[in-house]
């Protein structure tokens, strides 16, 4: 090995360097494993040990009786049923919406551009509870929605405490999580291809279609993912303008841990949920990308 | 009646014209290049024929038909753009067909017509492949062959060589002329490479700060620069005062040629020396100032740096320009 002829002084600052990205990352990776590592254990753990009514928690006896009870309960298989179905639906309708909004924007001069754009992330300098609380209001017996549909000839609707709620509220807080990839991958565009379609005498509609779609479908699918994997586990949301009736998985989790005092139980659901969503999201990326990934070079 | 003919086309943004008032015909079958500096305005005028752009006055007739307000997907022109923008999602063969395809053209004749195109550019190998997996010479002619598939009227070529490599683009130019001849069809093309406009061209527009200041052929637009401009744009110049009241003249480099001090028109000595391969450029001080000598590189001998000579060119080298009297 010629390395070893070198004198050791040549050496130390090959391995400094070597060492350098790790020094540089060192903050992130501690505090990654601190915040999210460690306790994402400590809660697969925990999900094992078994629960006492009477004496709580046993540290060191383990069981599967809670993934048991997640998996078998139709209380609990409901649960999760109601929060993919709701979460799958304020993803289509965010996609819907989404995605048009941000074709506008991405449209739209210089000044119009920057403001619309602030009010699409408006949502997100607000706390998720201020919103929460402020859908409530709108939506209430006596909110400003019923009135509106009672001036329209329409009776009084129950609209708080329903998923309609719900989904309303999740569309609003996630809808920039849908318009901000799809915007980055209208913006990436070459507005040359636009023109290179129209020049073929392809209309615009079918130059939307067929040329722009395809194009800006990664930054819809990972709008989509995002937007799915948070509604999944939202809980002041659900919790809020869904009521003491109407539970979602996050919901649940919190009822466990803090008014059945079963913890295990509350982080078996947990877990549960994270490997449901895991699941969901990626058999959805496959299943999308999977058409496009040779196309587009992923 | 010429086939695309553009009236006192004008394009203002606000009170900036960008182009003013151009005018010019082209005849069926014609390759005519636009060529000037970046902002003169040869795109703008470019994709005003392509309809990108609205036209503030004046107007476009092709073939007899008036297209100055037609939206840009009923004109059916051929436009190959200088990011080429084929449709990255999308084979090399599906980009070909898509025009094809919007004229509903039938299956059978449509596979013939794309066949036929990848052939006329060399590229009936590739035509399963995406886009990001050509170089950029094969996309140009994927380009290329997409426009020339819907047997347009007229092609328009913006900037179509300028991403391409120096050797690359060289065999590119001799390759668009050939395949425009054999197709026959009328090209504008835009460039700001003078190299590629006169030769390639039938004739050559060339553009300044938004007018035209000469139409010519390649060859006479050289001999022949009208300004100073021109003569500095289109190849090399040396600008020579004509003796009639300050008036400057062009004086091309390879006209002159060293001849013994005192055999010549002017005395001088060498002050620089650049071997370009086929060719030794000089520049040698004199008496009306700085000439560049462009001699071939022919075997013979050679000047050195600092060497006194005599600078000899024939009388009709010197070609008067029109607005020379007024320069500094």
């Amino acid at each position: 090995m010629s390395g070893a002829a070198l004198p050791a002084t040549s050496r130390s600052p090959a391995a400094a360097r070597a060492a350098r990205p790790w020094w540089l990352s060192a903050p992130a990776l501690v505090l990654f494993s601190g915040m999210v590592i460690v306790p994402l254990l400590m809660t697969a753990v925990l999900s094992f040990n078994v629960f006492d009514h009477t004496t709580g928690v046993k540290a060191g006896e383990f069981t599967l009786a809670h993934y048991s009870k997640v998996f078998t309960d139709p209380y609990y298989l409901g649960i999760f049923w109601h929060t993919f179905w709701v979460s799958g639906l304020t993803t289509l309708i965010c996609v819907l919406v989404g995605a048009p909004e941000a074709f506008v924007l991405s449209r739209m001069g210089p000044p119009w551009r920057a403001i619309f754009l602030l009010v699409v992330l408006a949502p997100l300098l607000v706390s998720v509870v201020v919103r929460a609380f402020g859908w409530s209001m709108l939506l209430g017996r006596e909110g400003l929605v019923n009135k509106l549909l009672a001036l329209l000839g329409i009776g009084a609707t129950k609209l708080l405490y329903t998923d309609a709620a719900i989904v309303i509220a999740l569309v609003h807080v996630m809808l920039p999580f849908m318009v901000i990839p799809v915007w980055t991958a209208l913006q990436k565009l070459d507005p040359a291809v636009t023109q290179a379609a129209l020049s073929l005498q392809a209309s615009q509609a079918t130059t939307l279609r067929r040329i722009i779609l395809p194009q800006i479908l990664p930054g819809v699918l990972s709008g989509s993912l995002l937007v799915f994997g948070l509604s999944a586990s939202a809980f002041a949301i659900p919790g809020l303008l869904g009521g003491r009736r109407l539970k979602m998985v996050a919901t649940v989790v919190y009822d466990e841990y803090l008014h059945e005092l079963n913890w295990p139980l509350g982080a078996a659901i947990a877990i549960t949920l994270l490997a449901a969503n895991l699941l969901v999201m990626l058999s959805y990326n496959r299943l999308v990308e999977g058409a496009y990934r040779k196309r587009m070079g992923a | 009646m010429s086939f695309l003919t553009l009236t006192d086309l004008t394009k203002a943004y606000g009170d900036v014209a960008v182009v003013d008032g151009f005018n010019l015909s082209v005849e069926q079958g014609e390759f005519v290049s636009l060529l000037g500096p970046s902002g003169c305005g040869k795109t703008t005028t470019l994709q005003m024929i392509a309809g990108f752009v609205d036209v503030t006055r004046g107007s476009i007739q092709l073939g007899g038909r008036d297209i100055t307000h037609a939206a840009p997907n009923t004109r059916g022109l051929g436009i190959v753009f200088q990011s080429y923008a084929l449709f990255p999602h999308m084979t090399v063969w599906a980009n070909v067909s898509f025009g094809l395809e919007m004229r509903q053209v039938p299956r059978t004749e449509r596979q013939e017509r794309v066949d036929a195109a990848l052939g006329l550019v060399g590229l009936t190998a590739l035509a399963q492949r995406y886009p990001r997996e050509l170089s950029g010479g094969q996309r140009q002619r994927v380009a290329l062959a997409r426009a020339l598939v819907i047997e347009p009227p007229v092609l328009l070529l913006d900037e179509p060589l300028s991403n391409l490599d120096a050797k690359l683009r060289e065999d590119m130019q001799f390759e668009l002329r050939q395949i425009q001849r054999k197709v026959g069809t009328t090209t504008v093309m835009v460039t700001h490479d003078q190299t590629e406009a006169l030769s390639i061209s039938d004739r050559v527009v060339v553009m300044q700060a938004g007018h035209i200041t000469q139409v010519d052929a390649p060859f006479v637009l050289y001999e022949n620069p009208r300004t100073r401009f021109i003569s500095g744009f289109v190849g090399k110049a040396n600008l020579v005062p004509t003796g009639q009241g300050g008036a400057l003249a062009s004086l091309r480099p390879e006209k002159l040629r060293f001849v013994p001090a005192g055999a010549g028109q002017v005395d001088g000595e060498v002050r620089e020396r650049f071997f370009l391969g086929s060719q030794w450029l000089y520049r040698v001080s004199t008496a009306l100032g700085e000439l560049v000598v462009v001699c071939p590189n022919d075997g013979t001998p050679r000047l050195d740096e600092g060497t006194r000579c005599g600078v000899a060119w024939p009388a009709e080298a010197v070609r008067p320009l029109a607005d020379g009297a007024h320069a500094a």
